[in-house]
């Protein structure tokens, strides 16, 4: 089978603006979007960039956007990219600045892994001798088998309107040094600590792109939800994100269901400024009979609700 | 036939958009769904419950379920986040007998024990599969023939998409064949899937403004009318923000945002105030009058 390949295509001390460009090739069986790339530059245009190593994705080079969605090329079937859009069209990772062709300019992803400063903080551990991990010990749930591909950052909608967010893969990889019982509790802290600002843990919305791309089942998103869960557990309470989630906890043990009359001024907190922001709104919401009677009764049964919440904590 | 299951009508139907419970009444019964509605059903934790207490959220799901399943009934939802925590919370209890049995053990007190027995559907996907397309052009009265509708999913009912089993998450389609089934034409655009910035809009609304405004001036710079969404959470973000998304990405937006049902109550003739269309910040108005103004034509 003969099908159409749409590449975007991009060198920019050539050209004023990226435009795509199609390749027709014959398909063979099994073969990968990678394949499909390395044919093209072999046979129909060497000028086409794009990264690749190991071919096995193990080595995390070939993530690119296929039919809008990040992938790994080589780990991309082309007939099964056919059959589910009909069309098989590439383009570099979102949201990072293109270098050329497929390839683009990884700094600022390695930038943010740096400065979560990856490595074991623990001045009580020997300098030299072996540093093995506590049998049975560690719960790193699968984020240590990141190959730092960039689909998940490329995937972020928060990156997408905000570069400066540290993203999923660094969150990700720095939840891995908070669950590893080698580092000091200080430093513990400290990790968390540090990522209580802007661009940090709290700006995730929880909308599992990074989940959903993840060529390696990390799950990036829910490692940004223990390390949330180890700030509010750590006692770092003074956080929008960290009111929002005790608050919303504490409104559901009162009253079963979500009370939006009282929600934003958990979040808001104790800020005549804040409160004053979204004051407006919350006028507007009323004349159109949009926000729920503060006293409203409770839900049947919330006694239960609360019990539960309560014994679950436990 | 009937269709008939458990209303779980979540939190924002029941608060801050009542508009969405009330139009979800006004249709169901034309398209042949009854519902038991579960009253003493609480939140679904939303994501955030669990940030706090996995555990605790898990069990607000598992007491909804166990509530269905005594019922006999599976659990229908109206709200793209409730579908979400709750597809992914029946996901794990059904697969995991060890947290399934510490999970009711947490409902014990309340007499309730859920046996892993209950499927949890949204509203669109009822429509979609189980009325049927072929139904609801049935009763539809006024073609929205004129209008062009942008379906804007929200996250939590395409993603993660092994957890929800319905639409392909990079190429959804349910939306749109609602959409055209009420006759109207969707309009495709790549905002349709992303975010709407709605779970952190409290506290980081500049965030939030700079995602929903990105995706509202995609959706109408692709020539739509009206916006259509499964969420109601997604709904307050792109309603009630909207007017402050405009001034973060210096467009005049007013585009109206319609609940699901709504859009089918307004095809199928039903008065716009029983829609509850009049609650929202972005008027709806002039599609309700380019609407009525068909009503006298024939189909």
């Amino acid at each position: 089978m003969r099908l159409a390949f749409t590449i975007r295509r991009y060198h920019p001390e050539l050209d004023a603006a990226p435009h795509d460009e199609t390749y027709r090739l014959d398909i063979t069986r099994g073969m990968t979007v990678l394949d499909a790339l390395i044919r093209i530059k072999n046979e129909q245009d060497g000028r086409l960039t794009f990264r690749y190593s190991c071919r096995s994705a193990i080595c995390g080079s070939c993530a690119m956007t296929i039919n809008g969605a990040e992938k790994l090329a080589c780990r991309t079937s082309v007939r099964k990219e056919w059959e589910r859009h009909g069309g098989i069209n590439i383009e570099p990772l979102r949201h990072l600045p293109v270098l050329k062709d497929l390839a683009v300019d990884m700094r600022s992803f390695w930038g943010k892994v740096r400065a979560i400063e990856p490595w074991v903080r623990a001045d009580h551990l020997p300098p030299t001798g072996p540093l093995s991990l506590p049998a049975g010990s560690a719960q790193f749930h699968n984020v240590d088998a990141c190959i730092m591909c960039g689909a998940c950052v490329a995937a972020c909608t928060v990156h997408e309107v905000d570069q400066g967010f540290l993203g999923p893969a660094a969150l990700a990889k720095a939840y891995r040094f908070v669950a590893d019982p080698r580092e000091d509790s200080t430093a513990r802290t400290a990790r968390l600590g540090a990522l209580q600002g802007p661009t940090g843990m709290w700006d995730c919305t929880r909308c599992n792109f990074c989940v959903e791309v993840c060529p390696k089942d990390v799950k990036p998103m829910e490692a940004i939800i223990r390390l949330r869960r180890a700030a509010i557990q750590a006692g770092m309470t003074d956080t929008g994100g960290a009111r929002h989630v005790v608050g919303f906890r504490d409104l559901i043990a009162r009253f079963g269901r979500l009370n939006e009359a009282l929600m934003p001024l958990k979040v808001v907190g104790p800020s005549l400024r804040r409160l004053l922001h979204v004051l407006p709104l919350g006028i507007r919401m009323l004349l159109k009979g949009k926000v729920p009677n503060p006293l409203h009764p409770p839900i049947e049964g919330v006694q239960h609700v609360r019990a539960l919440l309560e014994r679950a904590r436990r | 036939m009937s269709l008939k299951y458990a209303l779980y009508p979540g939190c924002a139907a029941k608060g801050a958009t009542p508009e969405l419970y009330q139009s979800t009444k006004a249709i169901i019964g034309r398209l042949g769904i009854e519902v038991i509605e579960l009253t003493a059903s609480s939140c679904c934790g939303a994501g955030v419950v669990a940030e706090a207490d996995p555990e605790g959220a898990l069990a607000l799901s598992a007491r909804t379920f166990a509530q269905a399943e005594r019922l006999g009934l599976d659990v229908m939802t109206i709200c793209g986040t409730c579908q979400g925590v709750m597809s992914t919370a029946n996901r794990q209890l059904k697969g995991d007998p060890a947290l399934l049995q510490r999970v009711n053990r947490l409902l014990e007190p309340e007499d309730l024990t859920y046996h892993g027995n209950v499927q949890v559907k949204h509203l669109l996907w009822i429509v979609v599969r189980e009325v049927g397309l072929a139904k609801l052009k049935d009763e539809v009265q006024v073609t929205l023939g004129d209008l062009k509708i942008a379906p804007f999913y929200g996250c939590y009912i395409l993603r993660p998409s092994w957890d929800l089993g319905f639409d392909d998450p990079e190429n959804p389609t349910s939306l749109e064949k609602v959409i055209r089934a009420v006759g109207a034409e969707p309009v495709d655009y790549g905002g349709k899937i992303k975010c709407c910035g709605f779970p952190i809009i409290l506290e980081k609304e500049d965030i939030a403004l700079a995602m929903n405004g990105a995706n509202l001036k995609e959706a109408k710079d692709g020539g739509a009318d009206a916006m259509v969404t499964p969420c109601p959470l997604c709904h307050m973000s792109l309603d009630i923000y909207q007017e402050r998304a405009s001034r973060k990405v210096e467009t005049n937006l007013n585009l109206p945002v319609l609940h699901l049902p709504q859009m089918l109550g307004l095809a199928m003739g039903v008065k716009a105030k029983d829609l509850g269309v009049e609650r929202h910040l972005v008027p709806v108005d002039e599609i309700v009058k380019r609407i009525d103004a068909r009503r006298d034509d024939p189909r």
